[in-house]
């Protein structure tokens, strides 16, 4: 029974011989007729049995089938022979500069194979000290604008250097033989071997002039320090040495003179440092600009009486200093309280004050150098002994070229970074250019001026160009190109040696240039080819021995007649009418040289947070005294009104801004240009205001005083990345306090609030609401990456945001997405206004006073707020919780993470979080044809070169946010990992902190006690944003505080 | 007559006297005849908008969510709404079905059927938003716990989403086999009926559908016995699904969603519009299939009374919410309120709040509630008022959360609606196909009460003897 029996299947199995033991081990006893089957009889054979039918059926479909779904080939053509300083994978950094003829910045340039996608600060620089601005971040995008001239053009068509070259020089010598006027145009120059080349280029030449001319003008300053100083050069600023900081109209921060300068040292001077002191900084002006809305105190005035507060702030001054007072217009009563506050307190910071103005005026600007001479503050937060090469425009000048333009006596003008056609206030300068017999434009684009020319000799993106450059007195700095020329251009200065018979390169001339120039100026190094390589490498090069000292107080010349200057600046603002205009320039766009840049126009102006148009601002009382749409939000349309000033007329939409001064209204500048100057010029809206500058006393100004606005039955959309614009009483967002507060409490305006918790937990006291916790921590073992951003740094000027677009291939979608707010920023700075009506004010209803609260303050001490918000990375993180595929989770070093791949975009992270940072792929912005003119940088076939490899091209239906530079994170890592060491503090920079130009954003590792983060962390001013909901953000914020004292 | 004593309190249930084999004409006879004018108009109306409803879902799929109107603030709206107000309308088939058969409501007879119907129907509608709304739609199958070749990547067993679809898949199964099982004796029927007018197509089509079965007592004991144990199944379903499906919204952290109130709320809503939608659905029912003497003045007003019912308990949630938001002293929750009232979508909260608290508490009248055409009018204002309560619970909570530079509105987009629009397409072209494919009435049920008053004897008796 044990066993079951066997049976065998024949006589075979039982004899078990060898035969049958061979064959049992073959899974087929039989032979399969293959050959039967696929052999060639079989298929000569006219009979095919149905299963073979269906097999070779079977086959074929599924073999069809499979060849259908090939997948596209992509070709991709590795390097032959490998250049040696590339490696595929790994970035190469080169030191620069940037110039455009308004803007200076030493930079660096991160390359991947050979083309350059970011750009970044250069520290070793004393002149920007590694600060950027938003223009020069988003000037990589510039490189690679297919709208940029592909050839030289000879008559508005196509044509060839030689041709181009010979016509020149044939017309050159042809002119100069019959002694005809020949006029170099240029905007600032401070490259010293282009001024050498210009200087070749006379003596070729001679009867060659060269004026400077700058879009937007400060001849006014220079004329002043002419007359007061002898020198028509600007001086060194120092704000960072100011305690008492006053400008009137002058948006020093962002535009004025030379910004990025001025926004690191004004991040110093506002530092919270351990003498528990931050410099207190006054702002007199028209429209609300981005230095007005840091001011601790804040005097919104009328344009004309901008200048006569300034002669009030000299009586004031001088009354305390018992000299004379000058002849003055009255101002406005509360101007006027302003202006002897601010004489009190800049009398105490005599020495460590500094007082600007805005003013184009050169009287206005002898009456500032004045005060500052009072208040001793040359040598110390002014440094007239060495100048700042950056703006040297004359409009003198450039009034007297125009009017020998269209006499007649000019034969040739040649162009170069000037775009006149454009923002010359006056259509002259178009009707002189064409009574002129050769016009030669360098321009890289077929803008206003150059399509008005005979020769356009396209000149390289300075990504493509050697150059060098001056900006202040002993500072020098190289520009090297990144890349091979992208388009049959070449540099102006090449052009202007070729012209001069001199067939020399560029980079060959700017290395003869140090080599006899510079390279004597030191004595480190021995051989120049050393030299120039450590030049190179750093890119600045400090001339110590040229650099002055500050000291000795300038005195200004005695021969300025300082009443009668007061006198012409009475006269100035004279004749008002219903509305008084000032021009500005946006943070953005600036004087309109970077309009076809998508990441420019998408970028949210910081006071307005509009983007893509330019607009009329005003004050929301004179806008509801008109009947004007004073709501400014996703649904409202605003009512578009005709402004006409100097006999020149737009029609533009009317924006509510709360700090304009009643009776005036903004416009800015940079908008309206050409079509022709690419694909985004050609889709964004705006007009012309430069139109509405006009020339008083010599010199340009950009307001007008005899404006009429009449209101139009036309409405128009904008598009806001912002319509809330109070915090709505919720105090714990930005927290602040005041200086004085501050220093008796540390934490004023930062109690934690406190709640009650079970009895279990602790029954005998409540507990902050960060600390009634339900879930367990995570461990913080290795490095844990934190953030702090201080408000009190931040000037809200978005060179991050620009920063972080570049970093992180974040998208532009376009007006219109825009306005279904669908903006893709990482990162964006939410600006709040203050409010009249708080919680607390009981004399309203609930329902009457919260929408009170929704209104910003119309009062003339209102306040702004800027705070930068990006992905927080709570370690508490609601959005990690919902999603039900697990795609965004938590890293162990303190970062929230996003996969892309596991993402299928149910949005619920995006709703859940609270700081609406989240933001989600509505479509295929890289590959919907709706976004080609917006979005180039995903799009087009030039401009996809801006890429950054490191960072994933997300597709449609993906969430996305800030990923902290993860990318970044990792290579820091990696990096520290091959030399076998623990990462050093300041090693990873994420893309914002290192943009910053006022240091609000440090960014480390807080594990790492020494660290300047896990330091910030336990400062008394730290935060977390939403505090009481704990979400453990791994990102943390440090109040703001106001010099109110 | 003789001691014999009829009740007085109940009314009979079906009207007309009906005869077992005038109850089997009734009920075959949409079957079985040709479809009315009235079917055909409805049936083109709802086939094109079906149509252009998925012409919409694939111009999103092919396009992207941006064809919606949702933004960075507001990432979920309609499609959202929708689901939830598409998931709750189904309740009520599986409540009359499940629920009433457990409590031996033998009223419930008439209307489970097309009730269950419209469940499976409307579970169906409900289904394709969270799928719809997915951005890589290609993906979905990531939300099932499959096991796969990625590595260790799995679902995420925190998420309400997730629960989500578990809930919504299992009460899909549930609710659909529950409706199988009583539809097979009734498909037998009308399989017999074919055999009997020699109708090879319908025979055998009704065949394959009634599984083979006899009509024995075996069959009716286990038919019997798998009816309980579904309704036994089905109803912890009823009170689950929309409470997960609440919890979407219950755990999270946003102002107006975070409260723990919502499972309750939501159950009540959920049978409250599903009510609604019944008595919308059968009122033209009946009508167009002449079935007054089955569905009667009697049904009607006994779901009227469950719609006044949930309608008060929903309503009462509202002021419940209120109250919490200002008793919590939280900022965020209070404004949240504050803002759904008079914020700028307060005519949405004022719509909600008249269709859904108002307008339930009409049906005190006895008159009101007998009354077929204000009952029609109600059944549609109360789907109305449910659809803003969804819609004011998702888009006024997260449109102004926490930080107030992000807040924005919503508007939704021409696809938005056509979506919306094209789901009742398809819901009315599944329920009118329904109606003449299905037998409308549980036939074999409603015969066990067709003897259910005493009176009917005797009238029948008095009858017989005059």
């Amino acid at each position: 029974m044990s066993k079951t029996k066997h049976y065998w299947k024949g006589i075979e199995e039982k004899e078990n011989s060898p035969a049958f033991i061979k064959q049992k081990e073959k899974e087929f006893s039989d032979f399969i007729p293959v050959d039967e089957i696929f052999g060639k009889q079989s298929k000569n054979s006219s009979q095919t049995p149905r299963r073979d039918f269906l097999k070779f059926l079977g086959f074929s479909v599924t073999a069809a089938t499979i060849a259908a779904c090939e997948a596209p080939v992509q070709k991709t053509i590795p390097y032959v022979i490998k250049p040696e300083e590339i490696t595929p994978g790994v970035a190469n950094w080169y030191a620069s500069s940037f110039f455009d003829g308004t803007d200076y910045c030493s930079v660096i340039v991160k390359t991947r194979e050979g083309r350059p996608i970011k750009i970044e600060g250069n520290k070793l620089s004393k002149v920007t000290n590694g600060a950027t601005n938003a223009r020069v971040q988003a000037s990589v995008l510039s490189l690679y604008d297919s709208a940029r001239l592909k050839k030289p053009y000879k008559d508005k068509k196509e044509s060839s250097w030689e041709i181009v070259d010979k016509d020149i020089k044939d017309k050159l010598a042809a002119l100069a033989g019959s002694n005809g006027n020949i006029v170099i145009l240029t905007s600032s120059v401070c490259s010293p071997s282009t001024k050498k080349a210009i200087a070749d280029f006379t003596t070729k030449y001679p009867t060659v002039k060269h004026v400077t001319y700058d879009a937007v003008s400060y001849s006014g300053m220079l004329d002043a320090n002419q007359q007061c100083f002898g020198t028509r050069v600007l001086p060194v600023y120092h704000f960072e040495n100011a305690d008492c900081i006053v400008s009137f109209g002058a948006d020093f921060l962002t535009n004025w003179v030379a910004p990025i300068e001025h926004a690191v040292q004004y991040g110093k001077a506002r530092k919270l440092d351990s003498r528990n002191k931050v410099a207190q900084h006054i702002q007199f002006e028209t429209n609300l600009s981005v230095s007005g809305s840091n001011a601790d105190f804040r005097y919104p005035t009328k344009v004309s009486e901008l200048d006569a507060a300034i002669v009030c702030l000299y009586n004031a001054l001088a009354k305390k200093e018992g000299s004379a007072a000058l002849k003055c217009n009255p101002v406005e009563a509360k101007v006027m309280t302003g202006v002897e506050k601010t004489a009190e307190r800049l009398w105490a910071n005599r020495g460590k004050s500094l007082v600007v103005s805005g003013s184009n005026n050169a009287a206005t600007q002898c009456i500032v150098n004045a005060i500052n001479y009072k208040l001793a503050n040359y040598g110390t937060t002014i440094d007239m002994n060495n100048a700042s090469m950056v703006k040297q425009g004359s409009d003198a000048d450039m009034a007297q070229l125009v009017k020998d333009m269209n006499s007649g006596s000019v034969a040739a003008v040649l162009m170069y970074n000037a775009n006149p056609a454009y923002s010359y206030p006056t259509k002259d300068f178009e009707n002189g250019l064409k009574k002129v017999k050769l016009s030669v434009s360098f321009s890289d684009k077929m803008d206003e001026t150059s399509s008005l020319c005979n020769y356009i000799c396209p000149d390289t993106h300075f990504l493509e160009s050697w150059n060098d450059y001056n900006p202040q007195t002993g500072h020098y700095s190289l520009t090297q190109p990144t890349i091979r020329p992208l388009f049959n251009s070449r540099s102006a200065q090449e052009s202007l040696l070729k012209w001069s018979g001199n067939d020399q390169d560029y980079h060959s001339y700017i290395k003869a240039n140090w080599q006899a120039g510079m390279f004597g100026k030191q004595s480190m190094l021995v051989l120049f080819e050393d030299f120039w390589n450590r030049c190179l490498q750093d890119g600045v090069f400090i001339v110590e021995s040229e650099i002055k000292p500050a000291e000795g107080v300038v005195a200004p010349a005695a021969t300025m007649d300082i009443q009668a200057m007061a006198t012409q600046v009475a006269k100035a603002s004279e004749g008002k009418g219903k509305f008084e205009l000032a021009l500005y320039q946006k943070t953005g766009l600036g004087n309109g040289n970077h309009a076809n840049n998508p990441w420019l126009q998408e970028f949210p102006d910081p006071i307005t947070k509009i983007v893509w148009d330019n607009y009329v601002t005003m004050s929301p009382k004179d806008m509801d005294e008109m009947g004007l749409h004073t709501l400014l939000g996703q649904n409202e349309e605003t009512n578009v009104v005709k402004l006409t000033a100097n006999g020149f007329s737009v029609s533009l939409p009317a924006v509510p801004v709360p700090g304009q001064k009643e009776g005036t209204v903004g416009v800015a500048l940079g908008y309206g240009r050409s079509k022709s100057i690419g694909k985004v010029a050609e889709v964004t809206n705006g007009a012309n205001a430069f139109s509405f500058a006009s020339f008083v006393n010599g010199n340009i100004q950009y307001a007008a005083l005899n404006a009429t606005l009449e209101k139009t039955e036309a409405v128009y959309q904008i598009a806001t990345t912002q319509t809330s614009h109070t915090m709505m009483g919720r105090e714990e967002l930005v927290r602040e306090s005041t200086l004085e507060e501050y220093i008796k409490n540390p934490k004023a305006g930062n109690e934690p609030e406190m709640v009650s918790v079970s009895e279990d937990i602790d029954p005998s006291k409540k507990l902050p609401s960060n600390k009634a916790n339900l879930w367990e921590d995570h461990e913080r073992n290795g490095n844990f990456w934190n953030m702090s951003i201080d408000l009190n740094s931040c000037i809200g000027c978005g060179a991050c945001v620009i920063g972080c677009t570049s970093e992180n291939n974040v998208p532009v979608v376009g007006k219109d997405e825009v306005q279904r707010v669908r903006e893709m920023h990482w990162l964006r700075i939410d600006r709040y206004y203050s409010s009249d009506t708080t919680k607390e004010n009981k004399e309203l209803g609930v329902v009457a006073r919260y929408a009170a609260m929704e209104k910003p303050s119309m009062a003339d001490s209102l306040e702004v707020m800027f705070q930068p918000v990006m992905c927080q990375h709570c370690n508490h993180a609601p959005c990690e919780t919902v999603c039900p595929v697990a795609a965004t989770s938590h890293s162990s070093d303190g970062l929230n993470q996003m996969a892309y791949n596991r993402c299928i975009g149910t949005r619920y992270c995006a709703n859940n979080c609270p700081y609406k940072v989240r933001r989600f792929n509505w479509f295929n912005y890289n590959n919907n044809d709706k976004f080609a003119a917006f979005n180039p940088a995903q799009q087009d076939e030039f401009s996809r070169m801006v890429l950054n490899p490191d960072v994933v091209v997300r597709s449609r239906g993906v969430m996305e946010k800030c990923s902290m530079c993860v990318q970044r994170i990792q290579a820091g890592v990696l990096e520290a990992k091959k030399q076998m060491r623990k990462i050093k503090d300041g090693d990873i920079q994420t893309a914002c902190a290192q943009a910053c130009p006022t240091n609000a954003i440090t960014f480390g590792n807080s594990n790492d006690k020494t660290s300047d983060v896990a330091m910030l962390k336990e400062d008394p001013r730290q935060y977390n944003l939403l505090d009481s909901y704990d979400t453990q953000p791994s990102v943390f914020y440090l109040t703001k505080l106001r010099n109110k004292a | 007559m003789s001691g014999h004593h009829n009740s007085q309190l109940r009314n009979p249930l079906i009207l007309g006297d009906k005869t077992y084999h005038q109850i089997s004409e009734d009920i075959a006879k949409p079957v079985e005849g040709k479809a009315g004018k009235l079917w055909w108009i409805a049936f083109c109306i709802s086939a094109t908008t079906a149509l252009w409803g998925v012409g919409c879902m694939a111009y999103t799929i092919g396009t992207g969510i941006g064809a919606w109107g949702l933004n960075r603030t507001v990432d979920w709206a309609w499609d959202i709404t929708n689901f939830v107000w598409w998931v709750g309308i189904g309740h009520a088939g599986t409540l009359i079905s499940a629920v009433l058969l457990l409590l031996r409501q033998k009223w419930r007879m008439a209307v489970n059927r097309s009730a269950e119907a419209m469940t499976i129907f409307a579970v169906m509608m409900a289904a394709v938003f969270p799928f719809l709304h997915m951005g890589r739609i290609w993906l979905a199958y990531f939300v099932f716990p499959l096991p796969n070749q990625f590595g260790s990547l799995w679902v995420n067993f925190n998420s309400p989403l997730l629960w989500d679809v578990f809930a919504i898949s299992t009460y899909f199964t549930v609710s659909l086999v529950f409706w199988y099982i009583g539809l097979i004796p009734d498909f037998a029927m009308i399989r017999d009926r074919a055999k009997v007018q020699a109708n090879k197509v319908r025979e055998t089509i009704y065949r394959v559908l009634s599984f083979g079965w006899s009509g024995r007592a075996k069959d009716w004991q286990r038919f019997e016995e798998v009816s309980l144990v579904l309704a036994g199944l089905a109803t912890p379903l009823v009170f689950s699904v929309h409470s997960i499906v609440s919890m979407d919204f219950a755990t999270s952290v946003v102002p107006g969603w975070h409260t723990t109130i919502f499972p309750p709320y939501f159950v009540a809503g959920a049978i409250f519009s599903g009510f609604a939608m019944v008595l919308t659905l059968l009122l033209v029912a009946r009508k167009v299939l002449h079935l007054e003497e089955y569905i009667t003045v009697q049904h009607v007003e006994l779901m009227n009374i469950v719609i006044m019912l949930t309608g008060s308990i929903v309503g009462v949630a509202y002021i419940t919410e209120l109250f919490m938001a200002w008793y919590s002293g939280v900022e965020y929750e209070q404004y949240a309120f504050l803002n759904r009232a008079t914020g700028p979508y307060w005519w949405s909260y004022a719509s909600m709040m008249t269709c859904n608290v108002v307008s339930p508490q009409l049906m005190w009248f006895k008159k009101l509630r007998t009354n077929l055409a204000f009952t029609f009018f109600l059944s549609i204002i109360v789907n109305i008022g449910m659809w803003f309560e969804r819609f004011v619970i998702i888009v006024t909570s997260i449109h102004r959360d926490f930080m107030p530079s992000a807040w924005s509105m919503f508007h939704p987009s021409f696809i938005d609606v056509g979506v919306f629009v094209g789901t009742i397409g398809i819901f009315m072209t599944f329920f009118l196909l329904f109606t003449r494919f299905f037998p409308v009435l549980a036939q074999a049920e409603l015969k066990s009460i067709v003897k259910s008053v005493g009176s009917q004897y005797s009238d029948k008796s008095n009858k017989q003897h005059h």
